[in-house]
C-alpha cells in the first residue's frame, strides 16, 4: 500500500505551481491516512493572472510526469467532489477563495512584498487542499481525484461562482437557518449534533477573532522591520558625521546590526504568518465545511420527514377510498403506500447512515485539528527559537565594539 | 581666569555625580520629583521635593549670571521639556522617548540634568543649585529678570545671524559641525523612537493574541477536546511570553539608548545655542568695530568705549566657549559609550533570556502527547 507526505520546494517566480507526486512504501507507526508526496515549485507565468500549476505523480516508484494546473481547476475539483460527497456526509475540504473573504486585505498584480506574499498564501493553501483532499480514504477513490492528479489536461471548469465570497456565505448561513427550523423533540443522537453544531459555530467565531488579531501582528511586525531599517540609515548618517574614529566606528556598526535587525523582523513577520494565519484561515474555511455537512444531515433528515408526510397522506387517501368503494382508486392507492413505505424505509437508513458519517468525520476533524495545531506550533517556535539565536550572535559581537569607544 | 576656579573649593554641599531622582508623585496635574542628593561632609542625603517650575527657576537663575565673564560661551545643561500630569498629544509629542514608561525616563533625563549641572565647574557655584538641591522649603517663585538667553525672544531676523562668517577657523569648522550632527542625532532619536512604539504596539497585540486563546479552550472530558485545549493553553503562554518580551526590549531600548539618542539630540542643541550667542556677539563686534572707526570726533570716543567692552566680551566668551567645547567632547562620548554598552548589555541578557524561555515551551509542546 502507499503512504505519501506532502513537501514543499522552493519559490522562484510569481506564476505557475509545479507538483510532484511520489508514492513511497508505508510507515508503519502513521495512521491509516495516506498522504502523497508533492514538491512544489513555481516558473515564469504563462499568462498574467492565471496560476498554471503542475503535477508529477510516480504511478511507480520513481516515475514521475508532469500535469498542469489552472487555479480553476482547484475549485472545479472541489464542486464536483462536493456535490458528489456532500450529501453524504462527508467534509469535503475547501479551496482557498478567489480573494480571501473578510479576513485579509489581498493586492493583486502589484510587484510588492504583498503580491509576494499573495503568491506564497495562495500557493501553501492549495498544497494544504490538496493535501487534505488526497487524505481522505474515501475522496482518494473518487476518479475525479485522480483524474485532477493524473490527466494531461483538464477540461476548463465552469461555474465555480458559489466559492465566491456571496455564495460561500450563503452556505455557511444555510446550515444555521437549517438547525432553526427544526423543532420537533430530539432523540439522544441529535443532542450530541446540535451541541457539536454549536461548538463549531462558537469555534467559527473564536477563530476569525484569532485570525484578526494575527493579522493586526503581523502588520505591526513589518512596520517594525520598516522603522528598523529607517534607523540604521539614520545611524548610518550620524556614524559618517562624527569625526572620532571609535565612536564612528561603534555608529556604522549599530548600523548594520540594526540593518540585520530588519531581516530578522521580516522572517518572524512571515512565520507569523505562514504559521498562525493561514492554519487559522484553513480552518475557518474547513469549520464552513463542517457545517456544510450538518446542513446536509438536515437535509436528509428533512426528505426523510417529507416522505413520512407523504406516506400520511397516501394512508388517509387510501382510508377515504375505502369508504368511497372504488377498487380501482383503491388498489393504486396500495400501490403507493407500497411505495412511500419503501422510501420512508430508504430516507431512514439514509438519513442514519449520513448522520454516522458526519459523526465520524467530526470526530477524525477533532482529532486532526489539534495534530495540526500542535505541529505548526512547532515549526514556529524552532523558527522563533532561530531567530533569537540569530539575534544573541549580533548582540555578543557588536558589544567589544560599543566597548571600543573612548 | 582657569586657575582661579580651580583653586577654589566646590561650591556645592552635595556629591554632584550622585544625585538622583528617585520618584515621581503625581497631584492633579502637577508632578513632583523626589531628588536625593548625598552630603560631600559626613553621612546622609538631602531629600527635596521640586515641581517643574523650580527646575525653571534654577535655570533662570543660571541663564541670568551677566556677573560672570564668559557666561554666554557656557554650554548649558538642557533641561528635558515640560511634563504635564496629563499630557497631551503636542506635549507627548515634544517629549518623545521621554514621554513613554510612566515617566521613569523622565525622571532619568532630570537627574542628567541635575548631575551635568551639579558637575559643570562654573555653574555649581550659582547659590541657585545649592538652594534647589539643599532646601526643604522649594526655591523662591519670584520670576527673575528676563534673561538674556530666551532664544524664542530673539526676532526672526536675527536668524540670519546663524550663517554668518566666522573669524575664527576653529569656532566655524565647530559651528559646521555642530550642525549636521544636531540635525543626524535629532533624526536618530525620532526614528528609534518609532521603533520602541511599534515594539510596544507588538506586544500589545500579543496580549491580545493570548488572552484570545483562552477563549478557545472548551470544557469537557472528551480527550479530542482536552487535547486541543491544552494546545491552546500553551501556546497562549508562548504568546505571553512573547509579549513580555517584548516589553523588556523595549524598556531596555528606552532606558540605554533611547535616552542616549534623546540627551546626544539636546545636547547637540545646547552647543548649537552657545555657538549662535557667540555669533551674535562677533556681528555686534564688528558692529561696535564699524561705528568707532566711522564715528565722527565727537563721538568717537564714546564709541572706542562700547568698541573696547564689545571686544572683551567676546574674547572672554570665546575663551569659556573652548573650555566647554572640550569638556563637551568628553562629557559627549561617555554618556554615548555607557547609553550603546548597556543598551548592548541589557539586550544581549533579554535575548538569552527569552531564548530559554521559547526552548522551554518548544520542549513542552515537543513532550504533549498526540
Amino acid at each position: 500500500s502507499t503512504v505519501a507526505v506532502l513537501v514543499f520546494t522552493s519559490i522562484h517566480n510569481f506564476g505557475h505551481y509545479e507538483f510532484q507526486l511520489e508514492e513511497e512504501e508505508e510507515e508503519e507507526e502513521e495512521e491509516e491516512d495516506d498522504k502523497f508526496d508533492i514538491h512544489v515549485s513555481v516558473k515564469d507565468p504563462e499568462k498574467i493572472g492565471n496560476c498554471v500549476f503542475q503535477t508529477t505523480l510516480s504511478m511507480f516508484r520513481n516515475k514521475t510526469f508532469t500535469v498542469r494546473r489552472r487555479f480553476s481547476d482547484f475549485l472545479g475539483l472541489y464542486e464536483k467532489l462536493s456535490e458528489k460527497h456532500g450529501p453524504n456526509g462527508f467534509i469535503v475540504p475547501p479551496p482557498p477563495e478567489k480573494s480571501i473573504l473578510g479576513m485579509t486585505k489581498v493586492k493583486v498584480g502589484k510587484e510588492d512584498s504583498s503580491s509576494t506574499d499573495f503568491v506564497e498564501r495562495r500557493r501553501g493553501a492549495l498544497e494544504r487542499y490538496l493535501q487534505r483532499v488526497v487524505n481522505h480514504p474515501s475522496l482518494l477513490q473518487d476518479p475525479d481525484v485522480r483524474e485532477f492528479l493524473e490527466r494531461e489536461e483538464l477540461p476548463r471548469a465552469v461555474s465555480t461562482q458559489a466559492l465566491s465570497g456571496a455564495g460561500f456565505l450563503k452556505m455557511l448561513n444555510r446550515a444555521t437557518d437549517a438547525v432553526s427550523k427544526m423543532t420537533i423533540k430530539m432523540n439522544e443522537s441529535d443532542v450530541w449534533f446540535e451541541e457539536k453544531l454549536q461548538e463549531v459555530e462558537s469555534a467559527d467565531q473564536q477563530f476569525r477573532k484569532l485570525h484578526a488579531l494575527v493579522e493586526t501582528l503581523v502588520v505591526h511586525r513589518k512596520e517594525l522591520s520598516l522603522n528598523t531599517a529607517s534607523f540604521a540609515k539614520s545611524a548610518a548618517m550620524l556614524g559618517s558625521a562624527e569625526d572620532n574614529t571609535a565612536l564612528s566606528r561603534a555608529l556604522s556598526q549599530l548600523a548594520e546590526v540594526e540593518d540585520k535587525m530588519e531581516q530578522l523582523h521580516q522572517d518572524q513577520a512571515e512565520n507569523d504568518t505562514f504559521c498562525f494565519a493561514e492554519l487559522i484561515a484553513d480552518y475557518i474555511r474547513l469549520l464552513g465545511a463542517v457545517r456544510g455537512s450538518f446542513d446536509h444531515r438536515m437535509k436528509a433528515w428533512q426528505r426523510w420527514q417529507d416522505a413520512q408526510t407523504m406516506l400520511q397522506k397516501k394512508r388517509e387517501t387510501e382510508a377515504k377510498l375505502l369508504w368511497a368503494n372504488k377498487p380501482d382508486k383503491l388498489q393504486l392507492a396500495k400501490e403507493e403506500i407500497a411505495e412511500w413505505e419503501a422510501k420512508v424505509t430508504q430516507y431512514e437508513r439514509d438519513f442514519e447512515r449520513v448522520s454516522a458519517t458526519v459523526r465520524k468525520e467530526v470526530i477524525h476533524f477533532e482529532k486532526q485539528k489539534a495534530k495540526n495545531f500542535k505541529r505548526q506550533i512547532i515549526n514556529y517556535l524552532e523558527s522563533l527559537l532561530q531567530s533569537q539565536q540569530q539575534l544573541i550572535k549580533y548582540w555578543e559581537a557588536f558589544l567589544p565594539e560599543a566597548k571600543a569607544i573612548a | 581666569m582657569m586657575e582661579e576656579a580651580k583653586e577654589e573649593t566646590s561650591a556645592l554641599s552635595v556629591h554632584g555625580h550622585n544625585i538622583q531622582v528617585t520618584e515621581v508623585l503625581k497631584d492633579g496635574d502637577t508632578l513632583t520629583f523626589l531628588i536625593v542628593s548625598p552630603k560631600l561632609s559626613g553621612t546622609g542625603e538631602y531629600h527635596v521635593h521640586r515641581t517643574y517650575e523650580d527646575f525653571e527657576w534654577m535655570q533662570q537663575h543660571l541663564f541670568s549670571q551677566e556677573d560672570v565673564p564668559g557666561i554666554q560661551g557656557v554650554i548649558f545643561p538642557p533641561l528635558p521639556a515640560k511634563a504635564q500630569a496629563n499630557p497631551s498629544a503636542k506635549v507627548m509629542k515634544q517629549l518623545g522617548v521621554l514621554g513613554l514608561g510612566e515617566w521613569q525616563p523622565y525622571c532619568k533625563a532630570l537627574e542628567a540634568y541635575l548631575q551635568q549641572v551639579a558637575s559643570h565647574r562654573v555653574l555649581c557655584k550659582n547659590k541657585a543649585v545649592e538652594i534647589f538641591l539643599t532646601s526643604s522649603d522649594p526655591p523662591g517663585k519670584q520670576r527673575v529678570k528676563k534673561n538674556i538667553f530666551n532664544r524664542l525672544s530673539q526676532a526672526v531676523e536675527e536668524m540670519r545671524k546663524e550663517s554668518h562668517k566666522d573669524v575664527d577657523g576653529f569656532f566655524q569648522t565647530e559651528r559646521d559641525q555642530n550642525l549636521i550632527v544636531t540635525g543626524c542625532a535629532k533624526n536618530a532619536a525620532e526614528r528609534f523612537l518609532d521603533v520602541m512604539q511599534t515594539e510596544q504596539k507588538i506586544a500589545v497585540a500579543c496580549g491580545h493574541f493570548s488572552a484570545a486563546l483562552h477563549l478557545c479552550v472548551e470544557p469537557g472530558e472528551d480527550p479530542d477536546k482536552q487535547a486541543f485545549s491544552k494546545v491552546c493553553v500553551k501556546l497562549s503562554e508562548v504568546f505571553d511570553s512573547m509579549k513580555k518580551n517584548m516589553m523588556t526590549v523595549a524598556k531596555n531600548n528606552v532606558n540605554t539608548l533611547g535616552l542616549g539618542l534623546d540627551l546626544e539630540s539636546r545636547y547637540q542643541e545646547a552647543e548649537k545655542e552657545m555657538l549662535f550667542r557667540r555669533t551674535c556677539k562677533l556681528v555686534e563686534l564688528e558692529s561696535a568695530r564699524r561705528n568707532a572707526d566711522k564715528a565722527k570726533p565727537v563721538k568717537k570716543a564714546a564709541m572706542e568705549e562700547v568698541k573696547k567692552a564689545a571686544e572683551t566680551e567676546f574674547n572672554q566668551i570665546c575663551g569659556v566657549a573652548k573650555e566647554e567645547i572640550a569638556q563637551f567632547k568628553g562629557i559627549r562620548m561617555a554618556a554615548l559609550q555607557q547609553a550603546l554598552v548597556q543598551w548592548c548589555e541589557q539586550q544581549l541578557l533579554t535575548a538569552k533570556e527569552s531564548a530559554d524561555q521559547f526552548n522551554q515551551h518548544l520542549q513542552a509542546f515537543r513532550g504533549m502527547a498526540y
